[in-house]
């Protein structure tokens, strides 16, 4: 990271792509790719952390981009929702949203998306309480909480076939 | 393809927002965009001084600071019922959260530091935050009485008063009469995508982008405030992120366009989620209830004083409260009814639509005093209810639809299913409540469906697919009909130029009423198949039948294709079918209309409380509503459980909560709590009953709202069973329940008799 007058000079990977970019001292790492990368995937919502609207994958941990200066992701691998399906192909945990109907209104499903995957990757075989504690920190307003918690189920029972 | 009716089919859609692809009006980048911050006061009330733009200006990329002074005078005032809500605050703000100005500039950031930068002049006067206050002798007017000519309520609060009823509720004589008030809080929808409005000159025109429900009705309103034809003003209205009410009306939109003319720029507003919270909420109510039974339960008389607490505008409010008190007395047989509702105008955010649309505050108080008169008469909660519902056909609100369904069947499945009547552990009670809540009153849809020449489809609706899943359903009614997989189908909405006319997206109306259009313009395309086959096949029409995706011939049955391509000829083509569906006002009813139809729940909890803290755990909890038929199960599973969690929100721990500037101090999501997965019950069960008798396609009825509507009186009742406390207020926070339980525990120490008994 290089300072030049206001801006700060941003070396990052996103989604295996290598980017430089400028941003303000001050932008978030969910206006930086937003509106810098256009990368409008990952939602914006409450700007406090407390929604997981923003959820994202910082060097193999999910933060809330919100919350993360666009300067603290300097050097770091970032993987977002657009990062996980390759030609438009779901992986099978966006296959079990669909098939769940985890999905209603979708506002939150990309943070949900990322949260799930995060709780896998960590403990694949979750129980129910195991997701919904996991989880708790991804707001539905749709009320979807007991399908997500289905299509995380099925996607780990899946990866054992 | 024949047999989509009933199928879970995958949510149309679906697909882009597990991969993020779908673009929310915040999504998307308009080039050269301006992007816009509003100016408020750190009050409700205040008197509007100078309002000095001179620092704001001197910003580097601030391109326009708009005052109240800068739009056409008088400043353009709008609004679904009144039209009362200016474009920006005029004189004096009257919620917190008005705008008195907006910045538009270059970048967010220079437009946040200009509207730091504007300097307001103002004298706080004091707010009217509550029923008392707005109704108290000498309460300041919210409303300029000049607003309202002829109005007899003009000098005071009160916007409107609703009275309804009927029978003599003076004559009739009971053994018991149960009472009691009750309130219900003021709680917001936190959609989880914040509010979104963008406009750009479009030519002689304007376009707006915008997370609204009703894109027709915000078309009108800035046709007539910019004094534009319809047809220069454009709606492209992506699908909500979550709206449940809240996105029906218009709100900053009129302000972007104006902004977006006078610049010439593309103008960009997207709201926070604390701005969402002054934009838009449920109408909070005191209810008080009044019932006569005779000794056998059977109900003699009801009445009911509603007063809901509406904001500073009053938005579709008055309407909520009008329609919601209407049915307040529930879906029994009341052989006399009085019924007022009120309309209280105070200086807080303008309350709006939100699922229930005006049901749940009266339900909350009238179900509760159907629980309390069970005890009081000693009959089973569930039993008195029985002996007091409308069974089908009944007229049980004189002049209104009659009874719709088998309810009975309702009742009786939710009590199976929560195991009515089986002993419980020590520490557990159940509770029941039923919700009713009448469908839309008036409507209009149109939709187009153009058969392609390769046998694909597009289908064009008005209607919002906010997370109710309607893209499905009209492409599932699509392929049944006309034998296309739905894969091969493109349903279309969301934008004025392209899309026809839809009314609006509420009242759970859009299965029947969108559905029924669909399903009209896919029998138009049906009947010009079978002129088509006729006269290819050189017989009568009168011999060919087309349904369900077939052609059938004399000899039998041949696929659409079959007839659509030599039909067309080599020119190819396309068959396009045109569908309305209409109901119409009804000028002598109190409502302009009658149901279409009722949503019907019944509700029944085992709760676990824990007397040390006051934390209440569902056990269980089932909801089962009467849908008439389930186009796609899933889907209704997905409604009917998110309403019941949505509710559990206003029951448990949302709502607002004011200082004494009016200012809501839990503002934004860390201190406004909504329900997340760890607050679910252990276990919840939705169930449906289908008796394929609603008046949409294949006998559906709308389903989207029913179990919200009685989920804080089935738990009331449930926490009141465990414990003995009678809770008469919402949300049942652990400190309410928790001091109810040590004011019963103190009175039993003390005179031996526990309170609530």
């Amino acid at each position: 990271m290089t300072r030049r007058g206001e801006a700060v000079l941003i070396q990052l990977t996103v989604n295996g792509r290598p980017r430089v970019l400028e941003a303000s001292p001050q932008q978030s790492l969910l206006g930086l790719l937003r509106d810098a990368l256009g990368l409008t995937g990952t939602k914006s919502c409450c700007l406090v952390g407390e929604c997981g609207a923003c959820t994202v994958s910082l060097d193999g941990r999910i933060v809330d981009s919100c919350l993360v200066l666009a300067g603290e992701a300097d050097g770091a691998d970032v993987v977002t929702i657009e990062g996980l399906a390759a030609n438009d192909a779901p992986t099978p945990l966006q296959r079990a949203f669909l098939e769940k109907g985890a999905a209603q209104c979708g506002y939150c499903t990309p943070g949900q998306v990322m949260a799930a995957r995060d709780l896998l990757e960590r403990t694949p075989h979750p129980t129910a309480g195991q997701v919904q504690e996991g989880m708790s920190g991804n707001l539905c307003r749709c009320g979807c909480y007991y399908q997500i918690t289905d299509a995380v189920l099925a996607a780990a029972a899946a990866s054992d076939r | 393809m024949s047999g989509e009716i009933g199928a879970s089919a995958e949510r149309v859609g679906g697909l882009a927002r597990v991969t993020g692809a779908y673009q929310y009006v915040g999504d998307i980048q308009l080039v050269d965009a301006l992007h816009v911050k509003l100016v408020t006061l750190p009050c409700a009330h205040a008197r509007i001084g100078s309002v000095d733009t001179r620092s704001a200006e001197q910003v580097p990329g601030v391109q326009m600071v708009m005052t109240a002074a800068h739009l056409p005078q008088p400043v353009p005032r709008f609004g679904p019922q009144f039209r009362d809500r200016p474009v920006l605050a005029v004189d004096e703000t009257k919620y917190h959260g008005e705008p008195v100005a907006a910045v538009a500039a270059d970048s967010e950031e220079a437009a946040e530091e200009g509207a730091r930068l504007v300097r307001v002049d103002y004298l706080e006067l004091p707010p009217v935050l509550s029923v008392a206050a707005a109704v108290a002798p000498g309460a300041p007017l919210v409303q300029d009485p000049a607003l309202r000519p002829g109005d007899p309520h003009a000098e005071s609060n009160v916007l409107s008063e609703h009275p309804f009823g009927w029978g003599d509720v003076g004559a009739a004589t009971s053994d018991l009469v149960v009472e009691g008030a009750y309130t219900f809080p003021m709680v917001t929808h936190f959609a989880i995508e914040p509010h979104g409005f963008m406009a750009a000159p479009d030519g002689d025109g304007v376009v707006i982008w915008s997370s609204i429900q009703h894109p027709y009705w915000l078309q009108k309103i800035i046709a007539e405030i910019l004094r534009l034809p319809l047809a220069k003003v454009r709606v492209v209205a992506p699908d909500p992120g979550g709206a449940f009410g809240g996105k029906q009306h218009t709100k900053f939109e009129p302000l972007v366009a104006l902004m977006a003319l006078r610049t010439r720029r593309p103008v960009r507003l997207i709201l926070t989620l604390e701005e969402t919270f002054q934009a838009v909420r449920r109408m909070s109510a005191e209810v008080h209830v009044r019932t006569g039974f005779r000794s056998d339960g059977t109900i003699t008389f009801r009445e009911i004083e509603a007063n809901y607490l509406l904001g500073a505008y009053a938005d579709i409010a008055d309407r909520a409260a009008s329609k919601g008190s209407h049915i307040s007395c529930g879906p029994y047989r009341v052989p006399a009814a009085r019924i007022v509702a009120r309309s209280i105008l105070s200086h807080t955010p303008p309350a709006t639509a939100f699922r229930g649309f005006g049901a749940p505050q009266p339900n909350w108080a009238v179900e509760s005093n159907m629980n309390d008169a069970a005890r009081a008469l000693g009959l089973d909660p569930v039993e008195l209810r029985l002996r007091n519902l409308a069974r089908r056909g009944e007229s049980f609100m004189p002049g209104d639809t009659p009874c719709d369904g088998e309810w009975e069947q309702t009742v009786r499945r939710a009590a199976e299913l929560i195991g009515w009547g089986s002993p419980l552990p020590a520490g557990r009670g159940r509770g029941v409540a039923l919700g009713i809540k009448s469908g839309p009153t008036t409507g209009l849809s149109y939709c187009t469906v153009r058969l392609l020449a390769d046998a694909s489809v597009i289908v064009y609706a008005g209607t919002s697919d906010m997370g109710q899943g309607s893209r499905t359903l009209f492409a599932q009614i699509a392929a049944e009909e006309l034998g296309v997989p739905i894969d091969r189908i493109t349903i279309v909405m969301g934008d004025t130029a392209v899309v026809p006319y839809d009314q609006q997206t509420s009242a759970s109306r859009s299965t029947v009423l969108m559905g029924n259009a669909v399903l009209g313009a896919c029998r138009e395309i049906q009947a010009k198949l079978r002129a088509m086959a006729a006269r290819i096949h050189g017989i009568s029409e009168a011999a060919i039948l087309v349904e369900r995706g077939v052609v059938r011939l004399p000899d039998g049955p041949v696929p659409i294709t079959a007839i659509l391509k030599p039909g067309l000829g080599s020119l190819g083509g396309e068959v396009i079918g045109n569908g309305e569906s209409r109901k119409e006002a009804e000028p002598g009813h109190p409502l302009s209309g009658s149901a279409a139809f009722y949503e019907f729940n019944c509700t029944a909890v085992e709760a676990e409380v824990d007397e040390e803290t006051g934390e209440v755990l569902l056990v269980r909890h089932v909801t089962v509503s009467d849908v008439g038929k389930a186009i796609n199960p899933l889907q209704v599973r997905g409604q009917d459980e998110g309403a019941a969690i949505q509710g559990l929100g206003h029951t448990f721990m949302e709502h607002y909560v004011f200082d004494e500037a009016g200012r809501i101090r839990n503002l934004g999501a860390i201190d406004y709590r909504i329900p997340t997965s760890k607050d679910l019950p252990l276990d919840l069960r939705s169930d449906i009953v289908e008796n394929a008798d609603g008046p949409g396609p294949y006998g559906a009825k709308g389903m989207s709202e029913g179990a919200l509507l009685c989920t804080a009186a089935a738990v009331a009742a449930a926490v009141r069973d465990a414990t003995g406390v009678v809770v008469r207020d919402l949300p049942l926070t652990p400190e309410r329940v928790w001091r109810a339980i040590s004011e019963r525990s103190q009175a039993t120490a003390v005179g031996g008799r526990r309170a609530g008994e």
